[in-house]
């Protein structure tokens, strides 16, 4: 009973993430899970994505349904500026963010006039209209073929050229990105933030600025977003239109579901669980995914709203406040 | 423009609209009776297009037949969206409630591909593919089929809603849930309603448009945005005002079509129901924001 005790006190958090950076530092290697590198790399970058849309989600309370059109923005940005006019691909990377940040701001100011459904209807209209520009546009992006032969990114000499070399970098972009956001959410605009999505009224009448809140997030989600989308294209050196439709952004949200609204560190369990589920386990089955993405939404929306890994930690708090057995309220 | 050229793009626009007004009104019966947008709409016109087509094609079944029943079984999928999705879900946000009707959607969409595969099929048309010649214009006489369908219905739909008990308990919903239901009207049972006249709105769109357009199980989404836009050009206030917000929405986008005006080539033809969506959220932006249930 006091062995119990004492594991239930003591604190695990650090731990915890201690394990999951060894786990991270050491995954790619060949005698531990070298022959996953890419789905990691995957992983990594759906976690870039979808951390943005549970800020977004989990913390002002709004949808949006078109998040793999920024992805898809900042794809094709690094992919025609370096390809086609032979740009630096990180000067590239970095134009695309901040033409995606600039494009995100302009249509945030009429967008966020909208809430609710209207916003979110409004969000997929824009991912569709993004995905047929990225089709048609064919003299650019290549149309739905796509194009290939995107150059690789490197420091002086070093070229990120292997899977087990893009794991790194894309993994420290990942980290980087998530502290930030962790950072965020902790800060003066973290309660801010979260005021919003308790009470807009509430929080509008104590003189935060509601829209200008919301807008910056947008913003911010649709940069993470756009810098997955580059690195996405130089681990690959190829792109096309596929991953950036409609599917791609419900995959988006499916991902920002599993791994908890609210939740920073969620996104990466989120984004493993479906990046899992959709490479390894789903592969031979064609369309079966969709059907599996629609149950998960359904499912995790109607029993466990605040999205399953803040249910699984709630759970962690209780049995370490030694309140397991007790109905929650 | 010539004026035959002119009324062949009218054509085509009424076409598209009546689709986009079917759509619509699965939209604006759903809001009003129970504040949900239904994002899964578009899905039945593809389940009401694919379901006659296989029935038909597959089974045997006379089209006539066939046609009736992609009805009843999309009808019965609306049932149970209410049922078992969006009743199990109580007090839920708007947010949730947005993720669960996205969520039904691709569901239905990937039990499709799985069931009926992922190529396009085209169902035959009702009577024949002759096209008729009206005031220099050709018309197909599905095209009729489809624009005269929707015109009944919506005829049917206003005199429901004005004429009869169940239709003026909608109403009574739509106006004020709870004071309807202290005067005895299940809201319930209204809203299940609700769900199984869109699912067979949206089926009988499907069930008429698919020879004509021929259907994929995945043109749910664009087709449930176009109809959202007829719905929001109405106001989600009436049946009739989404007929009208589809059949303007069609001509609009026909008509851009015509025009050739700057990017709007045909190929850039799904943009317009997108501008025409965000000129009237922007300006009723106030309105909607109102009329929105606190989250």
């Amino acid at each position: 009973m006091m062995n119990v005790e004492r594991l239930q006190r003591f604190n695990w958090r650090p731990v915890a993430i201690g394990f999951l950076l060894v786990l991270l530092l050491l995954m790619p290697f060949n005698w531990f899970m070298g022959q996953y590198t890419t789905l990691l790399v995957f992983i990594g970058l759906h976690t870039m994505v979808t951390v943005g849309l549970c800020l977004l989600l989990g913390y002002t309370g709004q949808v949006s349904l078109g998040q793999a059109a920024f992805y898809g923005l900042g794809a094709y940005f690094s992919a025609v500026l370096s390809k086609t006019y032979g740009v630096n691909p990180w000067l590239a990377m970095i134009i695309g963010a901040i033409a995606t940040g600039t494009f995100a701001y302009v249509i945030a100011y009429p967008i966020f006039r909208l809430k609710g459904n209207y916003l979110a209807m409004a969000t997929l209209g824009l991912g569709i209209i993004m995905y047929v520009l990225f089709r048609q546009m064919a003299q650019y992006t290549g149309g739905p073929d796509g194009m290939g032969g995107i150059p690789q990114l490197a420091i002086g000499s070093f070229v990120f050229d292997t899977p087990f070399k893009r794991y790194y970098l894309v993994w420290f972009f990942c980290l980087s990105i998530l502290l930030l956001s962790q950072n965020i959410v902790n800060s003066r605009t973290g309660r801010a933030l979260r005021a919003i999505h308790g009470s807009e009224a509430a929080s509008a009448s104590l003189g935060i600025n509601v829209a200008q809140f919301k807008m910056k997030i947008f913003v911010l989600a649709a940069v993470y977003a756009s810098l997955a989308g580059s690195l996405f294209v130089h681990h690959l050196s190829f792109v096309n239109p596929q991953p950036f439709g409609f599917l791609g952004s419900v995959m988006i949200v499916v991902m920002a579901v599993v791994g908890g609204l609210a939740s920073i560190w969620g996104a990466i369990f989120g984004a493993a669980m479906v990046r899992i589920l959709s490479d390894e386990l789903l592969l031979r089955f064609g369309e079966l995914d969709i059907v599996i993405y629609g149950l998960i939404l359904m499912l995790v929306m109607i029993f466990t709203p605040e999205g399953l890994f803040v249910r699984l930690k709630s759970y962690y708090r209780r049995w370490q406040t030694g309140r397991l057995g007790e109905v929650e309220l | 423009m010539a004026s035959d050229q002119l009324l062949q793009y009218l054509f085509s626009g009424l076409t598209h609209g009546s689709i986009y007004a079917l759509v619509g009104v699965g939209f604006t019966i759903i809001y009003a009776v129970t504040s949900i947008i239904n994002f899964a709409q578009g899905e039945f016109v593809m389940l009401g297009g694919m379901l006659s087509f296989f029935l038909f094609a597959s089974m045997g079944v006379p089209l006539p037949m066939a046609v009736i029943l992609a009805i009843i079984v999309a009808a019965v999928v609306g049932a149970l969206l209410y049922l078992l999705a969006i009743r199990s879900a109580r007090q839920a946000s708007v947010v949730s409630l947005i993720i669960i009707t996205i969520g039904a959607s691709i569901f239905i969409r990937g039990i499709a591909a799985e069931v009926w595969g992922v190529d396009a099929v085209r169902p035959p048309a009702f009577t024949g593919t002759t096209s008729w010649l009206v005031a220099g214009a050709y018309i197909q006489p599905q095209a009729v089929w489809l624009i005269g369908i929707t015109l009944v219905l919506t005829l049917l739909l206003h005199l429901f809603f004005n004429f009869t008990m169940m239709g003026k308990a909608l109403k009574a919903c739509a106006i004020n849930r709870s004071a309807a239901g202290m005067v005895g009207i299940d809201a319930r049972a209204m809203a299940l309603t609700a769900f199984v006249m869109a699912g067979a709105l949206g089926a009988i769109g499907g069930t008429v448009m698919s020879p004509l357009t021929s259907i994929t199980y995945g043109m749910g989404a664009m087709i449930g945005l176009k109809g959202f836009v007829a719905a929001s050009i109405g106001g989600f206030k009436s049946p009739v005002a989404a007929v009208i917000g589809g059949l303007t929405l069609g001509i609009v986008e026909a008509m851009a079509v015509a025009i050739g005006w700057g990017p709007f080539s045909s190929a850039y033809k799904d943009a317009i129901a997108l501008i025409v969506l965000l000129a009237i959220l922007l300006l009723r932006a106030g309105q909607l924001a109102a009329q929105e249930r606190p989250s």
